[in-house]
């Protein structure tokens, strides 16, 4: 469910890292939890980041949800595509849903956010949480 | 809930569950110096007659029997006794706002034909279930305007109403944002457009103007929305008298219409309550505060309404909310909607064209009167600035032996406007009324010293 070649941060962000250019959008955890997305908002290329910023808004038709930034980066595109077909987030969170890209100038930050085996971990715990 | 008051054994019961002895032992966490050692300085209880009678004669303390001329945000308007019958129904009158949305059908579908009406009215694409009142709603669409552009610059007219004008810079102070003030022409009344043009820069979220505007003049929308997106600004325009769109021409290359419905079947009472109306382009939506009302179908293919977009409301974002308005005028936006269905488009044109002749046939009067005339010459809608040979304070003072409420003096609003002041002349006066006030005038200005005499001297001298 949760590639491995992605790190996730508590906020259900995902972040694919390949040389210095970073990928970042919501999880599959994040876009069950909103429920119908009806509506995204993103930021504009040259926009800056640094770790754990707003960078945009997803709505559903239950809540609106901020989208943090896991990583300090540099925007370079949006996804444009999910302007007019925000069901995406739904169908494919991990794929063509994808948010964000850019520059991530300090990789190292990286090393702070969970491996796909942790996040699985840290959501199970959240649904025992939401359980008990 | 009984809405009775508490026995004896009901407080002791209360305290015994707190685990006290007595009401001042449940206070003693307010300090000693705190306290108030006496009885409240309240009059005593009275009984059912005692209270009617007081009514009555504050009641009669009341302006009953004095025709005002009074505008500047607050306007007389005939009003049907059809609306107040069915406003007073239960259903209405005392219905919560619809958290729960869906079973509250009958008031979401009263807000959505409101909406349709404002959008109708105002030239735009979406209105909001409404705001608290016109100023609220303009300062709103300032705070809408910095979210859209990123920007954190206002410009605003100095002919917008100057409460409203308050309204903004309470909300701008405390976020930080950079308030310009652009003059009016001393000649037309409106905006100066060099003064706008010089304010406006790439740090500008939003022109502010109102239109007709404080001091009665109608605004160059046109030009004064292209100064604004030249630079990458949006437009507000706000409307304090909302029957002017029956004549005037809908504001629509405003980005954000901020409009006061009162005029539209809300009674002047005391200043409140209100409608406030935002109305803006859809692109916009997501930043429009408040809540709106929308029209779907539900699963049996059948119409109904829902609340879309309450996802930004405060009480689900909390402090991420898009504003902190968290409610609107439910009863009054149905009491404008009730209104305007019952006059009618022809209905409204035929009150607004009667506003304008009769505010002409004022002014016509007016200047028949030694030294007086009028102080801008912009076009006006139904409200109009006098320059008198004396003080407007001193002209009322005349005015009300004779049981008239004359013009606004500007002078408290405007230090440098002396001797000037805001008439307003709307379908509710007859011609006999106007006829009334400025026969008054005339002996108000004889009494002040101002004869025939003085109607020769050359205006220059004024």
């Amino acid at each position: 469910m949760y590639p491995a070649n992605y790190k996730y941060s508590q906020e259900h962000e995902w972040v694919a890292l390949e040389g210095q250019m970073a990928t970042i959008g919501i999880t599959d955890y994040a876009q069950h939890s909103l429920g119908d997305v009806v509506f995204v908002e993103m930021p504009k290329p040259g926009a800056k980041f640094s770790a754990g910023q707003t960078i945009g808004t997803v709505e559903s038709v239950k809540a609106v949800s901020e989208i943090y930034s896991p990583i300090t980066i540099e925007v370079t595109e949006v996804n444009a595509a999910l302007a007019n077909a925000p069901e995406k987030i739904n169908q494919d969170p991990h794929g063509a849903a994808w948010m964000i890209k850019g520059r991530a100038p300090n990789p190292a930050e990286m090393a702070k956010l969970m491996d796909a085996k942790a996040y699985e971990a840290f959501i199970a715990e959240k649904e025992k949480e939401a359980g008990a | 809930m009984r809405y009775l008051p508490k026995s004896d054994a009901e407080r002791r019961a209360i305290l015994g569950e707190l685990g006290f002895d007595s009401i001042d032992e449940l206070f003693r966490s307010i300090p000693e110096n705190c306290r108030l050692r006496r009885a409240l300085d309240v009059p005593g209880p009275l009984s059912e007659k005692e209270i009617i009678d007081y009514f009555r004669a504050r009641a009669a303390e009341n302006s009953a029997g004095y025709t005002s001329f009074l505008g500047a945000g607050v306007y007389n308007h005939l009003r049907s006794v059809v609306a107040d019958a069915l406003l007073q129904r239960g259903e209405f009158l005392t219905s919560y706002t619809p958290y729960q949305a869906e079973i509250s059908q009958g008031t979401l579908q009263a807000i959505f034909e409101f909406q349709t009406l404002m959008c109708q009215l105002t030239g735009q694409e979406v209105a909001n279930a409404s705001m608290y009142d016109g100023s609220t709603a303009t300062a709103e669409a300032a705070m809408m305007a910095v979210r859209l552009t990123g920007r954190r610059r206002l410009v605003i007219s100095r002919a917008l109403h100057p409460e409203y004008r308050q309204v903004a810079d309470t909300y701008a102070r405390d976020l930080g944002l950079d308030v310009a003030e652009i003059g009016f022409d001393a000649k037309t009344g409106q905006t100066d457009l060099a003064a706008a043009r010089a304010a406006v820069n790439d740090a500008t979220a939003a022109v502010i103007v109102q239109s007709p505007n404080f001091l009665g003049a109608l605004e160059a929308v046109p030009q004064i929305a292209e100064i604004a997106h030249g630079a990458g600004a949006l437009l507000v325009v706000a409307i304090a008298e909302a029957v002017s769109l029956g004549a005037v021409r809908a504001p629509a290359e405003a980005d954000i219409v901020a409009m006061e419905a009162q005029s539209l079947g809300l009674a002047p009472s005391f200043g409140g309550p209100f409608a406030g109306v935002i109305a803006t382009r859809e692109k916009f939506v997501r930043q429009m505060p408040g809540r709106l009302a929308g029209q779907t179908t539900d699963g049996q293919g059948r119409r109904g309404f829902v609340l879309t977009l309450a996802t930004r409301e405060q009480h689900i974002r909390r402090e991420k909310a898009t504003s902190n308005i968290c409610t609107n005028q439910a009863l009054c936006a149905l009491a404008v909607t009730m209104h305007l269905s019952l006059a009618g488009k022809e209905g409204l044109r035929e009150m607004a064209h009667q506003n304008l002749a009769k505010a002409r046939y004022a002014v016509a009067e007016f200047e028949k009167l030694p030294g007086v005339r009028r102080a801008f010459a912009a076009p006006f809608f139904n409200e109009v600035t006098l320059e008198f040979p004396r003080s407007v304070r001193m002209i009322n003072h005349e005015l009300e032996r004779e049981r008239i409420i004359g013009p606004l003096p500007l002078g408290p609003f405007f230090p440098e406007q002396t001797k000037r002041g805001l008439l307003c002349v709307t379908e509710v006066h007859s011609r006999q009324d106007v006829d009334r006030l400025v026969a008054a005038t005339r002996r108000a200005l004889e009494s002040l010293g101002v004869g025939a005499r003085e109607a020769v001297s050359s205006p220059a001298e004024r």
